[in-house]
């Protein structure tokens, strides 16, 4: 079992450093990957590589094609890990940020950012900023709306997810509606979910908060093992329920809201990497979350190489292709449950 | 080691529970019987501090049971859940460390005390035999002994079981049921359990509370409790009590 896990682990992490370099080396202009390796080691070892590459090709793989790769890893891996414990915490495979309204919630937050100019006391921040506060806002919204006698049933949270979700992308329709045409077509882009843009800012803006947040839900793996059994039965082994949902609630926020003010709403990314890698290795937090975020990381990259690629010369939202493959699986899930074989 | 002192509850405006005052001693054997709607459930979710009394309160141990935290709790108390959940791709040991967490330190870290515990538990209640075998494959009666071999790695003082033989077979009743008797026996383990069946109630059991109307209607001795009258009373049925040898313990027929 555990050498059955660690080479599960060891495979991921190959398989992403091999997205990574295809992803550099994939676009207009193509790179061999041994210069992207070469440029790789002389940016990270200081020189000790005789540059025998063109100076283009050393802006494009160190400026263009890495923060972008970087953050569609982070993002990735973020939206899987927040995925993981919602479904961890709600026992739903139907639980992840962008059912339960969270990132509607960010979106929202960031929209207010954009178009309104709402949060400007955050300065750069302010777009993160604003849709943290709303996916934070969102999901004890949507707690608290699911919540009776004490208590959050899983199908009640969904459907209020899904409903403040819908109020939420009313206003978010409301604010394209009022918006100028020269912001509207940056709402529009940034919605749709694009690493189009990517900078080291970006990078730089998101590393912490979703490096944080994917710690914090790892320290509760062992609160996530036993919640499997249901909450009454935690409650009966010491765990202190309430206080463990909402760690996981605002920290799942956190990590979304980042992923969202940087990259748009990238839909199903939580919800089909955590369930395959449950399939595959098994229930156990402690694994199925580090699995969990190496496959998000993988996956996204992936997503966006056929972003870039599809429609060349122009690059498709890369929230289109994740919710081309993630809403079919959505249905084979819902059809599997139907047929009472679930894995819950 | 547990005692209840005027214990009152409801759900919304019905009351559920009125001034329920008692004590268990250590390394007794208490069962809670009862009538569908009696209580019991409650008595219970407020005995393992899942719900709040209206008024009232339960002393854990002799300390006040809402001055201990949950993990406190866990460390004195563990409780057997009537019917619990349980997810697939957990193997038996997996389920019965979880056992061990209100005992834990560290967050990741398995101490060479916890692998003997679970090691011991799994060996008291003859379960080697499935230890990495997954839980979701094994039939109800054996589920039910590893929920207790996991209630066990607590090491608690308390054993709080609902009806832990309600969807068991006959002999699967007898052996849980068994397994805690020894249990208070050996280990002087406090355990209390509700339970509807009377006969295995007066035959496992060393004291018996009988609720009726949200109150304890009588309380002692299983010969004192089930008495023909006391059972036309709270269950309205027309029942026979006898003494069986064979069994050494009373047998409840009912007539009508």
């Amino acid at each position: 079992m555990k050498s059955k896990q660690s080479f599960i682990l060891t495979i991921l992490l190959v398989g992403l450093i091999i997205s990574c370099i295809l992803a550099i080396m994939i676009g207009p202009v193509f790179i061999h990957p041994a210069v992207v390796v070469k440029i790789w080691l002389h940016k990270l070892l200081g020189g000790l590589i005789q540059p025998d590459w063109t100076a283009i090709q050393e802006t494009i793989v160190v400026d263009i094609r890495t923060p972008r790769v970087i953050l569609s890893m982070l993002v990735g891996m973020g939206l899987a890990i927040s995925g993981t414990a919602m479904q961890g915490l709600f026992r739903n495979p139907m639980a992840e940020p962008y059912v339960l309204g969270m990132s509607a919630g960010a979106a929202c937050g960031a929209s207010l950012a954009i178009v309104l100019g709402i949060g400007k006391i955050f300065g750069v921040f302010s777009i993160p900023a604003m849709a943290f506060i709303g996916a934070t806002i969102t999901i004890f919204v949507v707690y608290n709306i699911a919540k009776t006698d004490g208590k959050v049933p899983t199908e009640t949270l969904l459907l209020s997810g899904i409903a403040v979700g819908f109020f939420l992308y009313a206003v978010v329709s409301f604010l394209k509606l009022i918006a100028p045409d020269a912001v509207l077509r940056n709402v529009v882009l940034w919605l749709m979910g694009s690493f189009a843009m990517a900078g080291w800012t970006d990078v730089k803006l998101v590393i912490l908060p979703i490096l944080c947040g994917i710690v914090i839900i790892y320290f509760l793996c062992r609160e996530l093992n036993i919640l499997q059994f249901g909450e009454e039965t935690a409650l009966h082994l010491g765990i202190e329920v309430e206080t463990v949902k909402r760690i996981l609630l605002v920290f799942s926020a956190l990590i979304t809201a980042v992923c969202v003010s940087v990259s748009g709403i990238i839909g199903f990314v939580g919800l089909v990497i955590p369930h395959i890698i449950r399939f595959i290795i098994g229930p156990g937090h402690h694994i199925l979350l580090p699995a969990s975020a190496l496959a998000g990381g993988i996956f996204l990259i992936l997503c966006d190489i056929l972003a870039k690629t599809v429609s060349q010369p122009v690059e498709l939202p890369i929230g289109i292709i994740t919710a081309g493959i993630g809403a079919p699986y959505f249905v084979y899930l819902l059809r599997r449950r139907k047929k009472a074989i679930s894995w819950w | 080691m547990l005692q209840t002192k005027n214990i009152s509850a409801s759900y919304r405006e019905t009351v559920v529970l009125e001034e329920v005052s008692f004590q268990v001693e250590e390394g007794e054997f208490l069962g809670i019987i009862g009538p569908n709607g009696a209580g019991k459930t409650t008595l219970l979710k407020i005995m393992t501090g899942v719900k709040s009394p209206l008024t009232g309160e339960v002393m854990l141990d002799g300390k006040d049971m809402r001055s201990l935290s949950r993990k406190q709790i866990a460390q004195i108390m563990a409780v057997v859940p009537q019917s619990s959940f349980i997810p697939p791709l957990f193997t038996v040991e997996d389920v019965v460390m979880m056992g061990r967490y209100p005992h834990q330190r560290s967050r990741f870290t398995i101490t060479k005390e916890d692998n003997e515990v679970v090691k011991d538990v799994i060996q008291k209640i003859g379960i080697t035999l499935f230890g990495s075998r997954f839980i979701n494959e094994l039939s109800g009666g054996e589920r039910q002994e590893v929920i207790i071999a996991r209630a066990l790695a607590q090491k608690p003082k308390v054993l709080m079981l609902d009806e832990p033989t309600a969807s068991l077979d006959i002999k699967h009743q007898m052996k849980i049921l068994g397994l805690v008797k020894m249990l208070v026996k050996e280990d002087g383990i406090t355990a209390i359990m509700v339970i509807h069946d009377l006969n295995l109630a007066a035959r496992f059991c060393q004291r018996l509370i009988l609720l009726h109307n949200c109150k304890i209607h009588s309380h002692g001795k299983p010969e004192d409790v089930l008495t023909s009258q006391n059972l036309k009373e709270v269950y309205e049925v027309d029942a026979e009590v006898n003494y069986n040898t064979s069994i050494d313990s009373l047998q409840i027929v009912v007539k009508e």
